[in-house]
């Protein structure tokens, strides 16, 4: 049994080691936030937080997370009212959605770091993940009024 | 006023059969009724679109797949704006799969071509219009005042003479609808659009918040008690099915609860997914030879196809045609003949395709995001030997559609899977799966052969497409056949509606014999066919010495046409000398099977660079222009261009689909590469509107003119050409080795 830490509440995986942490996340704990994109680290569908770093959850083993502190979408905040959150809606970013927790996770470190980040470090720290659905500019509109309004 | 008979397409009738299922006992009338679908003589069910609760909340259903195209804010907001509601007081539901709901023209529920908003448009307000005169006469009635004396204000009758006033709410908690519904006529009873409150106004959408907190349920999210894993290994040749494998291996991994051999593939199924993905690696499958597709090789094939468009005596079916080209070709100053090329594409849904099945002895259960539910219930029927009343689909949001989710594999497969397994089964696929047996927009060789008067316009205008059609493996095998092998997914684009000063031109389908998994792909044939027409005009216009912009206004005196141009050119500062290294390209393209009757219209400019060593492209800035006649939710709309913007653009600099003995030889990201942040243009969108009263197409806009503006931007920059999508490093560089073009 591996234990850790999921948005703030003491979880366990019964699962072997070397099972991707996206699929605990969402089959043995049930939160479907985090998706599954490609499975290889390329395109941050499944990007949560560990000890406040990203990670892409699809080739993370679960006892990497051992002891640690994740976060996915559904803790980033109590009630979905994350500045990014709301910056998101305000821009009407997502189109079919399926990419937007990757998103939002990942612009998270980059606001948790650094309160004003031009638009070139956004597009730096964003390049990872991709979004079919093109919404690329309305995701940097809504880091960008988020790190105004936070 | 245009009437549903305006849509009624040889195409149509034949795809329609597709839902069918060749039963004639399947009755698909539209209703505007309370069917059995909405409960009939519930208190404040109005009718099968509408209710109203007690407490003001009114519900409306929405019939669509919701894929990000807005569609679930775009359809409510019609009927909530003949039923005067209040916008705040609006849940939209996705409706039930049923005959009630049915798109009109397909006659089944079925998101394909971009016309949702156009074929829901007069149901949608008729539903609307039908319950507010529902509510004006229950209130009428219990006021004992004439109807006619009436009038709403959102969610309230008012009754004008005496100011009394009553909510929908409160009537809603005595009114029933009476047995025969009040009749509606379209022609009058329907507000005027200087009347509209919402429409044309912009209202957020309503899928958006749940997609900004991870709550947005999608297929892939389903979870069904007692449910097994499953992934699928198709034979990746379309047709094929396994000879032999390493099943009984492969059972014996750890977690796996059955290898299930079906005629074309291979399940692997076990109690968590992270069981079923490994053991999937193991997984060795020997295929059945003797397909068609054994022999694909695409590089190879593409010089095949060039050839074939070259040989005169091979004989195109006719797309469409104006005038005689033949005869006037013949007494032009000159004649100008190109050929272009593209790849094959794959849909890159972010959202591996799945399926949830739960097959019962008494019902079956599929939860899915999927572009056609109906047909889902009759495929999944068929494959199980039972009829479509048995199932039942869960319609999810689609993590992407774009035509891969508008076939049904993954529900009929998690189906048959889960009646192996006698569980309920959530099938996902890998990503490589999903993409070595993607179904790809497909490679095309076009030939453009060209007559000019003395002065360089077009005098006479002949196109020929080479590629396989799709429709037998889109719809199904005899399609082609019967819709006379017009192929409106291949072609679509193959003609010049709107450039009306062009008097005689021809387009035709040069048809390959067909192989492979091809089907429709955002912009469908209009992502190819306006590349190869669009550089054409601007080659053609260089060679007149004329401005590409001056030479398509030549073209044309079209008011929606010239609107489009004029105001892209205005947008883009076109004529003025653009920074340096940097040049402009302009385009300019109809999206529509039905143009130019109903059509929507784009003018684009692309402003680019070229890293000479690296043969890179970069797109730095990106307007665009469109006409869609009534935009019903304009910010909405101009998300759709953006979005097919950046999809086009990914298109015409990156995406690429090789094969070799048929099959597929990229397997992620990492070889099927899409556009990223990096290299996101700046995007200018404006809607024109005005020119048309009725909705028409978005959802694919955007796409066509994204490879002409950047190839013509291109040629601007450098004195080359580039003949074949995507415009790769290495053809990039290879296209500036080449001599430049004297215009």
């Amino acid at each position: 049994m591996i234990k850790f830490v999921v948005n703030g509440a003491e979880a366990y995986s019964e699962q072997p080691g070397d099972t991707p942490l996206l699929w605990v996340l969402r089959d043995e704990l049930g939160l479907t936030g985090t998706k599954f994109g490609c499975g290889v680290a390329q395109c941050g569908a499944c990007t949560v937080h560990v000890n406040g770093q990203t990670a892409r959850a699809c080739v993370m083993p679960v006892s990497a997370v051992a002891g640690k502190k994740v976060t996915t979408i559904e803790g980033l905040s109590p009630g979905g009212d994350h500045p990014l959150q709301k910056a998101w809606i305000a821009e009407q970013v997502p189109q079919c959605g399926y990419c937007q927790s990757g998103q939002i996770m990942q612009a998270a470190v980059l606001l948790a770091k650094n309160k004003n980040p031009s638009r070139e470090q956004i597009v730096t720290h964003m390049n990872g993940n991709l979004c079919r659905c093109g919404t690329y500019n309305g995701i940097v509109r809504a880091i960008q009024r988020a790190a105004k309004e936070a | 006023m245009i009437g549903m008979n305006d849509f009624e397409l040889l195409e149509f009738k034949i795809s329609r059969r597709a839902f069918m299922g060749g039963s004639a006992g399947l009755a698909f009338a539209f209703t505007l009724g309370v069917g059995k679908d909405a409960k009939a003589q519930t208190p404040g069910t109005l009718n099968a679109y509408v209710s109203i609760a007690p407490d003001g909340t009114i519900t409306i259903q929405q019939p669509v797949a919701e894929m990000g195209q807005g569609i679930s804010t775009g359809l409510p907001l019609i009927v909530a704006e003949e039923l005067d509601a209040d916008w705040n007081k609006v849940k939209v539901v996705q409706s039930p799969i049923a005959p009630a709901y049915h798109h009109p023209i397909f006659k089944a529920q079925y998101v394909v071509a971009s016309i949702s908003t156009l074929g829901y448009w007069t149901p949608m307000r008729m539903a609307g219009a039908q319950a507010r005169r529902v509510l004006i006469d229950a209130a009428a009635t219990k006021w004992g005042v004439p109807a006619a004396e009436c009038v709403t204000e959102p969610s309230t009758v008012v009754h004008q003479p005496s100011g009394r006033k009553m909510s929908y709410g409160e009537i809603a908690s005595f009114a029933t609808p009476p047995a025969t519904p009040p009749a509606i006529d379209a022609t009058k009873d329907l507000k005027k659009p200087g009347d509209y409150r919402l429409l044309g106004k912009g209202v957020p959408r309503v899928d958006v918040p749940a997609k900004a907190t991870g709550a947005a349920k999608y297929g892939i999210d389903a979870r069904v008690p007692g449910m097994a894993y499953a992934t699928f290994v198709r034979s990746p040749v379309r047709g094929s099915g396994p000879a032999s494998s390493n099943a009984a291996d492969v059972k014996k991994q750890p977690g796996i609860i059955d290898v299930v051999t079906l005629d074309h593939g291979v399940a692997v199924v076990g109690e968590t997914f992270a069981a079923v993905s490994k053991a999937r690696r193991q997984l060795k499958v020997t295929w059945r030879s003797g397909q068609p597709g054994d022999a694909i090789n695409t590089d190879k094939d593409l010089e095949t196809y060039l050839g074939d468009g070259r040989d005169p005596k091979r004989v195109g079916v006719e797309w469409k045609s104006k005038g005689d080209p033949a005869k006037a070709i013949a007494g032009a100053a000159r004649t100008v003949s190109r050929e272009y090329l593209s790849d094959h594409v794959y849909h890159a849904q972010m959202e591996p395709m799945n399926a949830t099945a739960d097959v019962r002895r008494d019902g079956i259960d599929i939860w899915v995001g999927t572009q056609a539910p109906t047909r889902t219930t009759l495929d999944v029927a068929k494959a199980l030997g039972t009829t479509p009343d048995m199932v039942r689909v869960h319609q999810q949001y689609l993590g992407g559609g774009f035509g891969r989710r508008a076939t049904v594999e993954a529900s009929v497969d998690a189906a048959l899977i889960s009646k192996a397994v006698n569980r309920p089964v959530k099938l996902i696929l890998s990503r490589e799966d999903d993409l070595l047996t993607g179904t790809f927009r497909p490679m095309t060789s076009q030939r453009l052969d060209v007559g000019v008067d003395a002065a360089g316009k077009i005098v006479a205008w002949q196109h020929r497409v080479v590629g396989e059609p799709v429709g037998d493996f889109v719809y199904h095998p005899g399609y082609n056949k019967a819709a006379k092998d017009r192929d409106t997914i291949f072609m679509m684009g193959a003609e010049l509606p709107y450039y009306n000063k062009v008097d005689h031109w021809r387009s035709e389908h040069l048809m390959e014999p067909e192989r492979t998994r091809v089907a429709a792909w955002r912009g469908i044939g209009a992502g190819y066919t306006k590349f190869a027409i669009e550089s054409m005009i601007d080659e053609l216009a260089h060679a007149a010495k004329m401005d590409p912009l001056a030479y398509r206004l030549a073209h044309t005196d079209d008011g929606r046409a010239r609107r489009v141009l004029e105001k892209v050119a205005e947008m883009s500062g076109w004529g003025k000398k653009p920074p340096a290294g940097r040049a402009l390209g302009i385009a300019f393209a109809e999206y529509g099977i039905l143009a130019p009757k109903v059509g929507s219209l784009v003018g684009a400019v692309a402003e680019i660079s070229v890293n000479e060593k690296t043969g890179r492209i970069r797109v730095h800035n990106y307007w665009a222009a469109a006409d869609a006649g009534l935009a019903i939710n304009p910010t909405a709309f101009a998300g759709q261009m953006e979005s097919a913007i950046v999809w086009g653009l990914s298109s015409a600099l990156k995406e690429r689909v090789t094969m070799v003995n048929g099959v597929v030889q990229q397997s992620n990201f990492h070889q099927y590469e899409l556009l990223r942040m990096s290299e996101v243009p700046e995007i200018k969108v404006e809607i024109i509107t005005g020119a048309s009263p009725i909705p028409s197409m978005v959802g694919e806009l955007g796409v066509p003119c994204t490879a002409p503006a950047v190839a013509s931007a291109f040629f601007a920059l450098t004195g080359r050409r580039l003949y074949h999508m995507p415009f790769t490093p290495a053809r990039v560089q290879a296209a500036l080795k080449a001599k430049k073009i004297e215009a």
